[in-house]
């Protein structure tokens, strides 16, 4: 019996028959079929948000000028589709939410991969996975029914605010940002950490000079991944800053967000109208963004190869 | 191995072609015993006329109807590019500058809008002016209308929103700088309802449907926002909801079914009323698109 199924194994492997052929084909032809349905999808995508985005200016007739000023009336007369503060709420929540996340998220990382290895990963890493799993609307309610009122009492405003969203977002973009360290400063080698040490360094010496400053390409990749997140984010943002046209020029008022503005009215507004076409001009805006995001994580890995 | 997947590829092109024909048989069977009906739009309208469409499939056996949200724009959208059958509006389309002469307006039913605030600011009754002033941010403060020292919070709708235009043009009298720049945006009426139940100083506008014992529906110039007097149309702030229908449509007899369906009095006096909405068959006035109120024979 065994020799018989070694001489067919000793044939098959001899002459690579027909059907082995056909399946290197068929795997070949499954791959390309899927990226090249990913490409397309992709570009019709581009294509789409851009055509809708640009027609505000090239038809509508809305100058630059007033897509980037302060005075948005969409149903005034005359209507006026200044989106300036939006952008600036977006980046405002953005910026600070990574200000929260990033040393927190870069400590945590630390502590699990440097400090307590055994134990901080066997709680941390669990929890920050549980993270990922939690739809955003749930982090909006909980923003809804414990930030808010929270900060309604501290500080004596409405509650829904700038820091209301910073606060949450933070939350959610903790586990992108740490999870990313850990896979960096895990992939040091173990060489580093010995010739710091053999050089009379103490932990934290090495940790802080060599650790961090060796990874850091790495650590703001997983920054700057966050920021994507937390720039895209709609749902629980929406919920919680109280989607006022105001400027965000205070920490405690009630702002908006490119993507709250766009989930609020894209429903109730009219496709191939002016109004609808805005939103789909500051959509445009949301994409660059991201790919300026991406652009910069590009920069940044490359640049720490170059090292 | 080849033989299988040639195997699989012809059975699955074999049952699609069926699918394909089936449902092309449906559709042109029309209203007969199936068919495939597809309704788009308004949020608020979408919980009831789910319901209704389900009471409707049970005791059409065959029949589909599809309803899904979106807003009243969609929905207005879809009825006249016919990628849906019926569009769910929360305004005339008129209203939302649609070409409406394409377009059949069937009103289903009818909802009433009030403003709704904070128990805590001790006001049960305003003028109209009063609210006026409030939404334009004149009145700042309750206690310049009679209530707490309190400062005032305005939770609204979204620009473009059916609630915030009938509110606006019914309530506010089309007040036009109605833009309290502070003020809080949700989208969700049950958001708005926590938000205004929770927030000191709050005040809101809601559907009668969504009144709770959490917060206070405010009287306007004495007149209390309750079925009755929308009937006569004494409290001003309510609208129609629509159900438009494309005149070249391709579903007539079934839409045509669904939408009497909708009207009979059994639906009508318990679905619509149970679910906080108000029977177009009770009103005793009529409205137009522009707002002028007469008597209904």
């Amino acid at each position: 019996m065994e020799n018989r199924a070694t001489s067919q194994w000793a044939t098959e492997l001899l002459r690579p028959d027909k059907k082995q052929r056909r399946l290197e084909l068929k795997g070949r032809l499954m791959t390309l079929v899927s990226a090249w349905v990913i490409i397309l999808t992709l570009f019709s995508l581009l294509y789409f948000i851009a055509s809708k985005g640009v027609s505000t200016f090239l038809f509508d007739g809305v100058p630059l000028s007033q897509f980037f000023s302060s005075e948005w009336a969409p149903t005034g007369t005359p209507p006026s589709f200044g989106t300036l503060p939006f952008i600036m709420g977006s980046f405002m929540v953005t910026v600070l939410a990574a200000v929260i996340s990033a040393p927190l998220g870069v400590g945590a990382a630390i502590y699990m991969t440097e400090i307590a290895p055994s134990w901080g990963k066997k709680v941390l890493q669990p929890v920050i996975e549980l993270l990922v799993g939690i739809p955003s609307v749930v982090y909006g309610f909980v923003g809804l029914t414990v930030i808010v009122p929270f900060l309604r009492d501290v500080t004596g405003g409405p509650g829904f605010s700038l820091l209301a969203g910073v606060l949450v977002l933070s939350v959610m973009i903790l586990p992108t940002i740490t999870s990313i360290a850990v896979d960096t400063l895990q992939s040091i080698p173990r060489s580093m950490r010995e010739a710091s040490y053999a050089l009379g360094a103490t932990r934290w010496q090495t940790i802080s000079r060599v650790l961090v400053r060796t990874s850091l390409p790495g650590l703001m990749t997983g920054v700057v991944l966050g920021m994507a997140r937390a720039f895209g984010e709609a749902l629980a943002v929406q919920m919680v800053i109280g989607n006022a046209d105001n400027m965000p020029t205070s920490l405690i008022q009630p702002i908006n967000t490119l993507t709250s503005v766009i989930t609020l009215h894209m429903g109730n507004t009219v496709p191939g109208t002016v109004y609808n076409d805005a939103l789909w001009s500051m959509a445009l805006i949301l994409l660059l963004m991201t790919l300026v995001f991406i652009v910069l994580i590009r920069w940044m890995t490359r640049r720490g190869e170059a090292r | 191995m080849w033989k299988k997947t040639l195997a699989t590829i012809g059975s699955m092109v074999l049952v699609l072609s069926l699918a394909v024909g089936c449902a092309k048989g449906n559709q042109q069977g029309g209203g007969a015993a199936g068919g495939q009906l597809t309704a788009v739009g308004s949020t608020a309208m979408q919980p009831l006329v789910e319901e209704a469409a389900n009471q409707f499939m049970s005791e059409n056996p065959g029949t589909q109807i599809t309803v899904q949200g979106g807003g009243s724009g969609a929905g207005l959208s879809a009825a006249l590019n016919g990628s849906a059958d019926i569009g769910n509006s929360d305004l005339f389309a008129e209203e939302k500058q649609k070409d409406p002469t394409k377009l059949v307006d069937h009103k289903v039913f009818v909802v009433g809008m009030a403003p709704v605030v904070n128990p805590k600011v001790g006001i049960d009754n305003l003028t109209q002016q009063q609210l006026i002033d409030i939404f334009t941010g004149k009145i700042k403060n309750w206690k310049e209308v009679g209530g707490v020292d309190q400062k005032i919070v305005l939770v609204n709708r979204p620009e473009n929103s059916g609630t915030r235009s009938t509110f606006v043009k019914y309530a506010l009298n089309g007040a036009n700088e109605y833009r309290g720049k502070d003020s809080i945006v949700q989208d969700s009426s049950g958001t708005v309802r926590k938000i205004v139940a929770e927030t000191p100083g709050a005040i809101g506008y809601l559907a009668f449907s969504y009144f709770d014992k959490s917060i206070k529906p405010v009287k306007l110039d004495g007149v209390e926002p309750t079925n009755e007097n929308v009937y006569t149309n004494k409290w001003k702030v309510w609208a129609y909801q629509h159900m438009y229908t494309n005149k070249d449509g391709k579903n007539k007899e079934l839409e045509e079914k669904f939408i009497n369906f909708i009207l009979t009095p059994a639906v009508q006096q318990n679905l619509v009323e149970k679910m906080g909405y108000i029977p177009v068959t009770k009103m005793k006035v009529e409205r137009d698109a522009q707002g002028n109120v007469k008597e209904k024979k």
